[in-house]
């Protein structure tokens, strides 16, 4: 049995080795290297059009250089794509000056948002910080409850309605209690909603209106939840969520999972929102502020 | 967004080489590189995509394609084929029912929406005479088994549950529980899980060893990109599957996961979940997933759906005056008395490729359902000279026309208003659908 598993071990080790070799050993470049190296991108994600663009750039950016050795080559590819991811990139989340702080949560069904703000929860709550949470998704059977478990979990407080009820009203009330009760950080979290949806998209306008009416400058972050298995659709929720609120950043959920989530180059590249924040798993502590470097190194191994 | 239909680029492909005589195998990759393109981008898995080109190949090649007049709907053609082939040619259905009560077991990764399509199964296997019993077996998640207690409430569907206990254990009892109340079908919702996460995946081992399944049903989100097969696999591996669900095809991803899926499982798609709703389920139809994933829109429902309203040669008529812009408000009004049969006008044009964008116009220029009725009112108050020729309608006959109807001034002229932005947005997308969509009788709105 365990033979087994150590066997089966070193057949994925060979495998990534040798792939690793092929891409970046001691060789010259060719028309091969460009091909392998495509089919690594594709296989994570990275999409046609930008791993189109990603190729041409390594490209010109070889021949400037005059490298015709692979292994050289591995440092400017990464370059070029932690380039991308971190182009025009305020890090971290962005706080108010003065308490309190609001962050809107958004995505599609299933992507993580309510597991995420649990975990951003908790960060906050460790640090001292008071935070309360709104249960803005009035729609999903229980999503109200599971926020409310979980609030509890991570010791934060949570301002919620009847099943049904308008979210607007849910977040203008939490803005009230937040500012009421000297909180530090207001989690919003919303249904989930396909970007399709006309309707939906427009109550996602009317709670961004409301939140920012009631406080000044808030949301001060909307952050878009995207799964990390998900295709090429995700450029298409980006747009479209884009369109509708002004979303400050994305959270990438599940790279726990064999999924890559080059997805997020594509969606940078196609739409300018950073990577802000990474989930790894589904208890509180998982979840991890983006790093570029180390995310790029895990997406070519 | 407007995309150019992959028979479009074929097109274009195949024109740009007609000038040289005689095509060549190598004419034919060139033709094969936008086939993988376009599969590419509709998210089949880079394997699955490179297998299915070579599979493309043979046949191109040993076909009269190259000597057609039109090679590039030829490839389509033959690309459409073969992808309705491997996603399994019919309609599959559920495994015959022996010695009830069976579980049907949901399994899949986080979010894929198990526990809303354990709801919808049970909702429609109850539409269909059964007595389904739904299990709350997710005893992970927070809220999961409150989620399927709200679900079975609002069906009213029997919901059985011992809170966080042993998923085994849980399931044993519904069995018992099922047999004594008389249940059929005991669907099982089970916790998501990672297929890389050893001890969860054995949890579903001796799942299904004790309870025998008569189905293992593989929930997957449509939106699934690349990893769709190394989860499914996975699954399949440690489980045998004897089927899978795709989720959340209300949207406008190409679902590519559905062939990438169905070729490492070989497992057939047997439903689709198309929205939240708990009726928004339907039968799986490999043709028009073909379509879709080619970009070509889910024509076939659209056709179905129209065709049992709309009469083909006035539709073809109408089409006709809305190329040369003769649309009259006579032609409006029996649109609007065919759309208010076929459903929300907002699901009918996203069907169409191309047409998201038009949907939205639409939506902007507020076509609802209540308008609809409304403005039904206004035009059957106009004579027919008003409605053959619009422009002849002056102050004092709106005034007229609005009393007539039981509206005001302002909905007439927003609605003359519409109707003319209308023909326009129709005129600008029926130029640039033109020769891309083959209009089998139906009229798009
Ligand atoms: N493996 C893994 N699962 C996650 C992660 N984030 C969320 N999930 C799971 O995904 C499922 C859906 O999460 P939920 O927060 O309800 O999604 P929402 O519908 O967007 O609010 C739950 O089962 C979560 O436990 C993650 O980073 N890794
Ligand atoms: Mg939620």
């Amino acid at each position: 049995m365990l033979d087994k598993f150590i066997k089966g071990l070193h057949r994925t080790r060979e495998a990534f080795k040798s792939r690793f070799d092929f891409l970046f050993g001691n060789k010259e470049i060719n028309q091969e290297f460009f091909d392998e190296l495509e089919e690594i991108l594709l296989t994570a994600d990275v999409g046609v059009e930008t791993t189109a663009k990603i190729i041409d750039s390594l490209g010109k950016r070889l021949r400037e250089a005059k490298i015709r050795e692979r292994s050289p080559a591995r440092e400017i590819l990464k370059e070029l794509l932690v380039e991308i991811l971190e182009a025009d990139h305020k890090t971290g989340l962005s706080l108010a000056p003065a308490p309190p702080t609001v962050f809107l949560i958004l995505g599609v069904n299933g992507v993580g948002k309510t597991t995420t703000i649990a975990k951003m929860a908790y960060r906050f709550t460790r640090e001292g910080k008071k935070v309360l949470l709104a249960a803005g998704d009035t729609f999903r059977a229980a999503a109200i409850e599971q926020l409310d478990e979980w609030s509890g979990v991570v010791g934060a407080g949570i301002i919620k309605h009847q099943s049904g009820g308008d979210p607007s009203a849910v977040m203008y009330d939490a803005v009230s209690a937040a500012v009421a009760r000297n909180v530090d950080i207001l989690i919003c979290d919303t249904a989930g909603r396909l970007h399709t949806k006309t309707n939906l998209l427009e109550e996602i306008k009317k709670i961004y209106r409301v939140i920012n009416k009631s406080l000044q400058d808030a949301p001060h972050e909307i952050l878009l939840v995207l799964d990390a298995t998900t295709g090429q659709n995700a450029v298409a929720q980006a747009r479209y969520f884009q369109e509708a609120v002004p979303i400050s950043g994305l959270i990438l959920t599940k790279l726990d999972g064999t999924a890559r989530g080059g997805i997020v180059i594509a969606v940078k590249d196609l739409t300018g929102i950073p990577l802000k924040l990474v989930g790894v798993g589904e208890k509180k502590e998982d979840l991890q502020a983006f790093n570029a470097s180390e995310f790029i190194e895990a997406l070519l191994s | 967004m407007l995309f150019s239909s992959l028979s479009e680029k074929l097109q274009e492909t195949f024109r740009r080489l007609k000038g040289k005589g005689k095509l060549t195998e190598k004419d034919v990759d060139l033709a094969l590189r936008e086939v993988r393109l376009a599969l590419l981008e509709a998210d089949v898995n880079y394997k699955v995509v490179k297998n299915f080109i070579s599979l493309l190949k043979e046949r191109t090649l040993g076909t009269e394609v190259l000597k057609s007049l039109t090679p590039g709907q030829q490839v389509v053609k033959i690309v459409y084929e073969e992808l309705v082939r491997l996603m399994g040619e019919t309609q599959s259905k559920l495994a015959p029912l022996d010695n009830p009560p069976r579980a049907l077991m949901m399994v899949g990764l986080q979010g894929s929406g198990k526990t809303t399509t354990a709801a919808k199964l049970a909702s429609l296997l109850q539409k269909n005479g059964y007595r389904p019993l739904l299990v709350a077996a997710d005893v992970y998640r927070p809220a999961a088994i409150r989620q399927l207690e709200v679900l079975g409430k609002e069906t009213g569907i029997a919901v059985f549950s011992m809170g966080k206990d042993d998923p085994v254990k849980i399931a044993l009892q519904a069995l018992k529980e099922a047999e004594r109340e008389g249940n059929d079908y005991v669907i099982l919702d089970t916790a998501g899980r990672l297929h890389i996460n050893k001890e969860l995946m054995a949890e579903l081992s001796s799942l299904k060893e004790k309870i025998k399944p008569l189905e293992i049903l593989l929930v997957v989100d449509a939106m699934t990109g690349q990893d769709a097969v190394n989860a499914a696999q996975a699954f399949h591996e440690q489980l045998g599957l004897t089927g899978v669900i795709l989720t959340k095809l209300d949207g406008d991803t190409r679902g590519g996961a559905a062939l990438s899926v169905r070729a490492v499982t070989n497992c057939p798609i047997k439903f689709v979940g198309v929205g939240e709703k708990i009726d928004a389920f339907e039968p799986f139809y490999p043709d028009r997933m073909a379509s879709r994933i080619l970009g070509m829109g889910d024509m076939l429902s659209l056709i179905e759906k129209a065709q049992q309203v709309v009469d083909e040669e006035k539709s073809r008529a109408l089409e006709k005056k809305l190329r040369g812009q003769s649309l009259t408000l006579e032609d409006f009004l029996e649109q609007l008395q065919q759309v208010k049969q076929m459903g929300p006008l907002e699901n009918l044009l996203e069907m169409i490729p191309g047409f998201n964008k038009a949907a939205k116009q639409f939506k902007n220029i507020s076509l609802d359902e209540k308008q609809l009725v409304r403005s039904e009112a206004i035009i059957s108050s106009m004579t027919k000279k008003e409605r053959l020729q619009p422009e002849i309608i002056n102050s004092s006959r709106r005034r007229r026309i609005a009393m007539g109807s039981g509206t005001t001034v302002q909905d007439v002229n927003r609605l003359l208003k519409q109707f003319d932005q209308m023909k326009k947005i129709l005129k600008q997308v029926g130029s640039l659908e033109k020769g891309k969509i083959k209009h089998r009788g139906i009229f798009p709105f």
